[in-house]
């Protein structure tokens, strides 16, 4: 499947088992984009930024 | 299938893809919910989409994981981990009281409460010693104090945030070779460890900022001291990490309530996933 960086608008490739919610990075612009799957339609968007309390 | 368990995440990473995979292949119902969506009613009456009974909670964002399970728990949910092991597994601080209570050897640490007393708290500690923030992640915001002019420096700093990063936690600086243990506890049972060596010109070494592991067989010695702390912070899923002392032996430093496991999976094989489903699964069942 092929989508488009909400970023940058290049292409980015999307693996055929992309689970709902999984991040890609745009090779283009190095973005981290969110997968979201909801009935049966693949749309990419801009993952959240990572915050101060994000990790382990 | 009715929803047994739910899988609470607001970022899907290497971890949380491979436990909604190995879900699938095991036929287990796992409802996976994006945490960012979620909207609860703090009610006696839980909200309408709760129909789960145990949620396996794996939010990266502490405060969102914490505040989500608390929520639920409120419902009556079974979370894994509770609202309580995340608190305190959370805040390095109560992590520290509550490993020592149980008789798990730690680093020597000092708290202070201000930048005076907390100077006074390194000195006593000697140099290099470390201040890391009660609350933080992936080694951030941790310092080394080299010496008394760089500790008042740093010190000073923190004096310009946030009031929590005014809580000084103060640590020795343990002399151990360049690496640490993390050991991955499901259900009370070590189910893989790994060495995790700093990156070059780096003195931290989670593998988050850049370190790199290799398999760690899980000794007499390792899985005592895993289990015990696990059980210390009442952890179900749970990475132990500890660090080799030339001194003392194995202290533990940290026990991680929303662990990643990719690189103790990818190096040693386990199928960490696959476990933590099977405990969910037979949590679901008590």
């Amino acid at each position: 499947m092929k989508g488009k960086c909400p970023e940058c608008d290049a292409d980015i490739d999307v693996p055929d088992d992309a689970v709902d919610g999984e991040i890609l990075t745009c090779d283009e612009c190095g973005s981290d984009i969110e997968v979201v799957k909801a009935n049966d339609k693949l749309q990419l968007k801009k993952a959240e930024l990572k915050g101060e309390d994000w990790g382990e | 299938m009715a929803t047994i368990a739910a899988l609470i995440a607001d970022r899907v990473r290497y971890e949380e893809k491979a436990i909604l995979l190995v879900s699938r292949r095991l036929s287990f119902s796992l409802k996976h919910i994006d945490a960012k969506n979620i909207i609860l009613e703090l009610s006696r009456k839980r909200t309408k989409d709760v129909d789960y009974g145990t949620a396996l909670m794996r939010c990266v964002s502490f405060y969102r994981g914490l505040h989500i399970a608390a929520t639920l728990e409120g419902y009556g949910v079974k979370v894994i981990n509770s609202s309580s092991t995340s608190n305190i597994c959370g805040n390095k601080l109560l992590s520290s009281v509550a490993l020592e209570r149980h008789g798990i050897k730690t680093p020597r640490t000092l708290v202070a409460f201000t930048p005076e007393a907390a100077c006074k708290a390194a000195n006593m500690l000697g140099y290099p010693s470390v201040l890391k923030p009660v609350v933080g992640s992936w080694g951030r915001l941790i310092a080394p104090l080299k010496d008394e002019d760089t500790a008042e420096a740093i010190l000073e700093d923190r004096t310009y945030m946030y009031p929590l990063y005014q809580i000084f936690y103060l640590q020795e600086y343990v002399d151990r070779p360049p690496r640490d243990i993390r050991c991955v506890v499901v259900g009370g049972e070590p189910v893989a460890a790994i060495y995790r060596y700093s990156p070059p010109g780096e003195w931290k070494t989670n593998v988050a900022q850049g370190g790199v592991s290799e398999p760690c067989k899980i000794t007499a010695e390792i899985e005592d001291v895993a289990v015990k702390a696990s059980r210390a912070v009442k952890g179900e899923v749970v990475g132990v990490d500890m660090m080799e002392s030339e001194e003392h032996g194995l202290l533990v430093h940290e026990v991680n309530h929303s662990t990643e496991f990719k690189a103790a999976a990818t190096t040693t094989g386990v199928n960490i996933a696959g476990e933590i489903v099977k405990y969910v699964a037979r949590s679901c069942r008590r």
